[in-house]
């Protein structure tokens, strides 16, 4: 069971990131109404919020340090939030303001900061590359930092999966591969296009250990990640976890989800890990009052992230031209 | 062929979106021969992202209309081997900014197969996908790279500006013994939520008609300068040439439609009567499109009364916020702007 202190680190930091995609929600359809069109309003582009994956990305972050690497996918902000990512440029880049992790570059799937050595990318499995060669970095220089690439089920059947975790097994890097299984890559079903019903079952094929974790619980995640990550840390070598998690949005924003069978997001909101989070750290023993503060904390620091982005100034067009090469 | 009429001044009855425009070619192709089959990520049950195979599933069954998962160098491979097998292939990724992951399947594998088999083994497949940016996607959702594929030998490469030609080049593309890469721009989709150049809609006929791959069209005639544009940038250069003309320029304006085989002598003649050329391209400017039409234009030899310009996006990638977006994306004051520098030096 995972320590106190950090029971109500990953409490609040999942009410972080859900209030970061609730305010994400208004301000995206500002503009988009009453014809909605993805081009308009203060929030352009795709937009793939996380609601519902919070367990992933603080059962994991919990262990990690600011000199341990993640990457992570289209659907960042959660990872981000739990990483340590800086709020407020995070909030700002996403407003494609000045302020921005990039300055407006690259927007909500390119958040990039290197304080904490955090990436994204919106190409499905890019981002397990760069986790090995950074987890191999860290043992070439004899560090115990390890990388930790967070991908969907979906991109497990990419090239670049297996290619990784056979490489990462056969460097014996301190590397994790997280995969956050929602069911769904946009609207194919996981069961339509996956050879097994557990990714977890193909770290056989790379001889690394694999975990399966039902559930979406941010305990069960502790554990489990916590171990993998110190034996990346020992220098034994990479492991692959897999978490059963849901996703309680669309693919994006504007999605039909015409693909969803019925009733099915309505079962999921009923079993919402946040308040399910919270009742059990209140059986535990934990203080409202405590909880209370945590997520009153939470919220703030998200309200002042969202309303610094706000009244910060865009970039100067002309800027577009800068860091094209170092 | 799309005659001036066709997209400028759509007439009757049914007005089509491109996305429609290509989904009924592919439903038409797949009812006339049983050798066509559809594939991608997302084309089922939600009939593509950008509804390129709207009601296929329904009609043809998951045999022919197939999900696939997120392994494009395995179903791109499997397409030229279906190709190579005799059936007709028409495979959709979703964006051309995702081609990275499976490139080789493309332009190392389709693109030779009739080459390096000296004409033993033909590759008659289709690879659709989205191209352009301009909603605030950024650097990976919004490239064009028509260059890139028109690059390499051994690929065909049509973008239509319209539904009329959307379709009738689909048609052309499912027939043709090659591989073709069909790409359709994200402001031209006519999707629900992406905004449309409404001029993009337009007639088409229900039947059976192609539009030749190969074979430009020209799409306003005029006699000052030759205007010469791609899927969305023919809509900027209509939209500019109809300024000049209240500044009392004519523009003729010529819509490649395809870059491989590229139309160079459509352009040739046009810039014989002109004298001026302005090419206009949303792909990154070195190595592109531009290039090459002002290359074929210069070889020829053909006397410019002003040097020939090109309006492209510049050599960085496609940044996300508008306030950067906007200020590279050619649009048609940029056109205009720079018509009138070749116009009125
Ligand atoms: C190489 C590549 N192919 C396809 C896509 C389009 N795409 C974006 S998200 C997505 C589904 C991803 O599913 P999953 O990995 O399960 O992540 P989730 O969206 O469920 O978080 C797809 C196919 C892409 N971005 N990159
Ligand atoms: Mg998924």
């Amino acid at each position: 069971m995972s320590n106190r202190s950090d029971r109500l680190w990953m409490y609040g930091t999942m009410v972080k990131s859900r209030h970061f995609e609730a305010l994400i929600k208004p301000a995206y359809f500002e503009g988009k109404t009453p014809v909605f069109n993805m081009a308009k309003g203060p929030l352009p582009g795709e937009m793939h919020l996380s609601d519902g994956q919070e367990p992933c990305a603080v059962g994991v972050c919990a262990h990690l340090r600011p000199g341990d690497t993640v990457t992570a996918t289209h659907r960042p902000h959660h990872v981000a939030i739990a990483k340590g990512v800086n709020l407020d440029a995070m909030a700002a880049e996403i407003f494609g303001k000045a302020t921005g992790l990039s300055g407006g570059r690259g927007g909500h799937m390119h958040l990039f900061d290197a304080r904490v050595n955090f990436a994204c990318s919106g190409i499905i499995a890019q981002g397990l590359g760069p986790a090995v060669g950074a987890a191999l970095a860290s043992k070439l220089r004899g560090e115990d930092h390890v990388a930790v690439a967070f991908l969907g089920e979906g991109a497990a059947n990419q090239g670049a999966f297996h290619e990784a975790l056979n490489l990462a097994s056969v460097w014996k890097v301190p590397a994790i591969f997280v995969i956050e299984d929602n069911a769904y890559g946009i609207s194919v079903a996981k069961r339509d296009c996956t050879a097994v019903a557990r990714n977890a079952d193909r770290a056989a094929a790379y001889a690394m250990p694999g975990h399966f974790i039902p559930g979406n619980d941010p305990d069960a995640v502790y554990a489990v990640a916590g171990e993998a990550i110190a034996r990346a840390r020992r220098g034994e070598g990479p492991s692959l976890i897999e978490i059963e998690t849901c996703r309680l949005e669309g693919h994006f924003m504007g999605d039909a989800e015409a693909y969803r069978p019925a009733g099915e997001v309505e079962r999921l909101k009923a079993a919402d890990p946040i308040p399910a989070y919270r009742d059990r750290l209140l059986a535990d023993g934990f203080d409202a009052a405590d909880l209370d503060t945590a997520e009153t904390d939470a919220r703030a620091v998200v309200d002042a992230a969202f309303a610094a982005a706000r009244a910060a100034a865009y970039p100067q067009p002309e800027e577009a031209f800068d860091h094209v090469f170092a | 062929m799309s005659s001036p009429e066709t997209i400028t001044a759509p007439r009757s009855a049914r007005r089509l979106t491109i996305a429609r425009a290509i989904s009924e070619a592919i439903g038409q192709e797949m009812e006339r021969d049983p050798a066509v089959l559809v594939m991608g990520e997302d084309i089922g049950k939600l009939g593509g992202v950008f509804g390129t195979t709207t009601g296929l599933l329904e009609k043809f069954g998951a045999e022919r209309v197939r999900d696939t998962p997120i392994s494009e160098t395995a179903f791109i491979g499997a397409a030229v081997g279906l190709a190579a097998s005799g059936m007709r292939p028409i495979v959709e990724l979703m964006f051309v900014d995702f081609f990275g992951v499976c490139m080789d399947a493309i332009y190392n594998l389709a693109a030779k197969q009739s080459y390096f088999s000296g004409g033993q083994v033909t590759c008659p497949m289709v690879l659709m996908t989205s191209v352009g940016g301009g909603y605030g996607d950024a650097g990976q959702h919004s490239q064009t790279l028509y260059a890139t594929f028109g690059h390499l030998p051994g690929l065909k490469v049509v973008i239509p500006s319209n539904a009329h030609d959307a379709k009738g080049l689909m048609l052309a593309a499912i027939r043709d013994p090659n591989p073709v890469i069909f790409m359709y721009h994200k402001a031209l989709q006519g999707m629900g939520w992406l905004g449309t150049v409404q001029r993009s809609i337009t007639d088409a006929p229900e039947g059976d008609y192609v539009v030749p791959l190969g074979k430009a069209a020209i799409v306003r005639e005029g006699s000052d300068i030759t205007l010469v544009g791609l899927g969305l940038s023919v809509h900027h250069a209509l939209d500019a040439a109809a300024r000049l003309e209240k500044q009392g320029h004519s523009a003729e304006v010529i819509d490649l439609r395809s870059i491989a085989p590229l139309d160079r002598e459509t352009v040739r003649a046009s810039v014989r009567k002109t004298g001026r050329l302005l090419v206009v391209d949303d792909d990154y400017m070195s190595y592109g499109v531009g290039a090459e039409i002002i290359a074929s234009v210069c070889e020829a030899g053909i006397p410019l009364r002003a040097a020939p310009r090109r309006i492209a996006h510049p050599d960085i990638p496609v940044p996300f916020t508008p306030v950067m977006e906007h200020f590279v994306l050619p649009d048609a004051d940029k056109v205009a702007a720079a018509a009138l520098t070749i116009l009125e030096p």
